[in-house]
């Protein structure tokens, strides 16, 4: 089991749950985030002064897969969110120890399911 | 105090008083667009609708009364055009009035009190534009076309017909404007939205729409409550007199057609899209009013019913039909001012009757009965020949506007700010600092 973690641009969202729903990749938790890599920011100025803004809103995906689904997941991911530009976002995967479903007590591969 | 003095004096306040109240409209205006608009295009929005009221001042002042309501030609006005200098003995009216503007010389107000009244008119018209263009259009840009369509768009079209232009004439009758003002800001929005093209992600590669979520229903409603409360200046005042019956009357026409179409349009909305979506209502409130605007003064209330109902159904419809056409109009300016301005139009010709104008005491010498009223198509004709002429000269006129103004500074914004969003892009700033909005449009 598999924890992946993207952020990407919060236009290309509906790009990327299209692409990972081909891939029958259903289950997906999504959150707003700021966040600075290499993309420069862009100027604020209020009342006439100036402000470099380098936090840039980006969104975040969290997927829970069994191991047979990482690499659809990563590849959809990609797919969608790529535009080739500077900001297109990162994707992390980290071992997952455990998931349980609440309401059946399913734990490992079907709870992901 | 002497008769006509006393006249005078409550002819001013009534005629400012309603004045203000379409000033009071701008509020409505800013409101609905920035309430039926997305988040990070809200500070675009309300600079628009804000600024556009000091340029309508300025154009109208500077050239567009003049050309409006200057004596002259069967199209524009020549005298008396440039800053409202030209001669004028007002409040003096009638056979008493010596001057240039004498096209409104038959009320008896001060200059400045019929220059007000008409300025808030002309602005209302630019400021329908902002709405359908938004969240695309360059700020810049967009204030230049405002400054031509108060300066050269909306008074010469507003000659034709109130102006004692060669519509007036021919015997079209459009009270408070739902040609002057709404066709003619609708007209002008259709040109921009055809040259600018749909928002980015509106329609799917299939021609498929997809929905654009307003940001704030609260700001919407609030925003056509204000209209609905400002039509109550734009209407009756458009007396231009303290003229009892008259004022009453329309009142409460202009209410009863506002309240028959946002009944329709709850239902039509209710049955066409399964559930009653309160920014149809909100559309179908306003499409009532601007139906009723040109016949408020020579229709009954029972057929100001039927104008309402009509209405509320018109702009369902055409809120879907512009959606297929794939003509992006983010807060349903074309199917409120452009669609119900020509039914407001022909409505004139439809359910006109010379003795409730009689009764009511409204200027209308010339004015035939109805269609429904046993008039025949007289009256039906007079009205749509005004509308398709308005129609020709705005649009097409407009349309070489927008395109010059695209050719020398441009239209639209860049993809990448249409994206991040025009407050940024175009001022720099958002609108909900400090809160968290969910990013993913």
């Amino acid at each position: 089991m598999k924890l992946v973690i993207a952020y990407i641009q919060p236009h290309k969202l509906p790009d990327v749950k299209q692409e990972l729903y081909r891939r029958e990749i259903y289950k997906i938790s999504v959150t707003n985030a700021l966040g600075c890599g290499q993309q420069k920011g862009y100027h604020e100025s209020y009342r006439g002064v100036d402000e470099e803004v380098n936090l840039l809103k980006k969104v975040r995906l969290e997927i829970a897969v069994n191991d047979a689904y990482v690499q659809p997941t990563v590849e959809g991911i990609i797919r969608g969110a790529r535009t080739g530009e500077i900001g297109d976002g990162k994707i992390f995967i980290l071992p997952l120890e455990e998931c349980i479903r609440i309401r059946t007590g399913d734990t490992g591969g079907p709870a992901i399911g | 105090m002497e008769p006509a003095a006393l006249r005078v004096m409550l002819d001013t306040f009534w005629v400012l008083l309603t004045g203000f109240l379409v000033f009071f409209m701008n509020l409505g205006f800013a409101m609905v667009e920035s309430g039926l608009c997305r988040v990070k295009n809200t500070v675009n929005i309300l600079a628009k609708n804000f600024v556009v009221f000091a340029v309508s001042s300025l154009a109208y002042y500077f050239l567009g009364f003049g050309l409006m309501y200057g004596d002259g030609n069967a199209l524009f006005g020549t005298q008396g055009l440039l800053a409202v200098v030209g001669q004028d003995n007002s409040p003096e009216a009638g056979a008493a009035y010596r001057g240039v503007y004498s096209a409104l010389s038959w009320t008896g107000v001060p200059l400045w009190a019929k220059f007000f009244f008409q300025l808030v008119f002309c602005g209302t018209a630019a400021t329908i534009v902002s709405g359908a263009v938004a969240e695309r259009i360059r700020f810049a840009s967009f204030i230049v076309f405002s400054f031509l369509i108060c300066t050269l768009i909306y008074p010469v079209a507003g000659h034709w017909i109130w102006g004692g232009g060669w519509l007036a004439q021919l015997g079209m009758f459009d009270f408070a404007g739902s040609t002057v003002v709404h066709s003619v800001g609708g007209w002008a929005a259709l040109a921009g939205i055809l040259l600018l093209g749909p928002r980015i992600g509106k329609y799917r590669p299939d021609g498929l729409a997809k929905p654009i979520y307003g940001h704030n229903l609260s700001l919407a409603t609030l925003g056509v409550f204000v209209l609905w409360f400002g039509w109550f200046g734009f209407n009756p005042g458009s007396t231009m007199a303290l003229n009892a019956p008259a004022i009453a009357h329309i009142a409460v026409v202009t209410n009863m057609s506002a309240a028959a179409a946002a009944a329709t349009a709850t239902l039509a909305s209710w049955l066409l899209a399964g559930k009653p979506d309160l920014s149809m209502i909100l559309n179908g409130c306003l499409a009532g009013l601007v139906a009723i605007t040109a016949p408020c003064a020579f229709v009954s209330v029972p057929s100001s019913l039927a104008i309402g109902a009509a209405a509320g159904l018109l702009v369902v419809l055409a809120v879907m039909g512009f959606d297929r056409l794939r003509i992006d109009d983010p807060v349903g300016a074309l199917s409120v001012h452009l669609c119900n301005g020509l039914f407001g139009t022909l409505a004139v010709g439809l359910f006109a009757e010379k003795r409730i104008a009689a009764a009511i005491g409204t200027d209308a010498a010339g004015l035939a009965d109805g269609l429904l009223f046993g008039g025949g198509l007289r009256q039906l004709g007079a009205q749509a020949l005004g509308a398709a002429a308005v129609a020709g000269f705005v649009f097409s006129v407009s349309l070489a506007l927008w395109a010059l103004i695209r050719a020398v500074m441009g239209l639209r914004v860049s993809r990448s700010e249409e994206i991040m969003g025009l407050d940024i892009g175009e001022h720099g700033m958002e609108a909900y600092s400090g809160f968290q909005t969910f990013t993913n449009t």
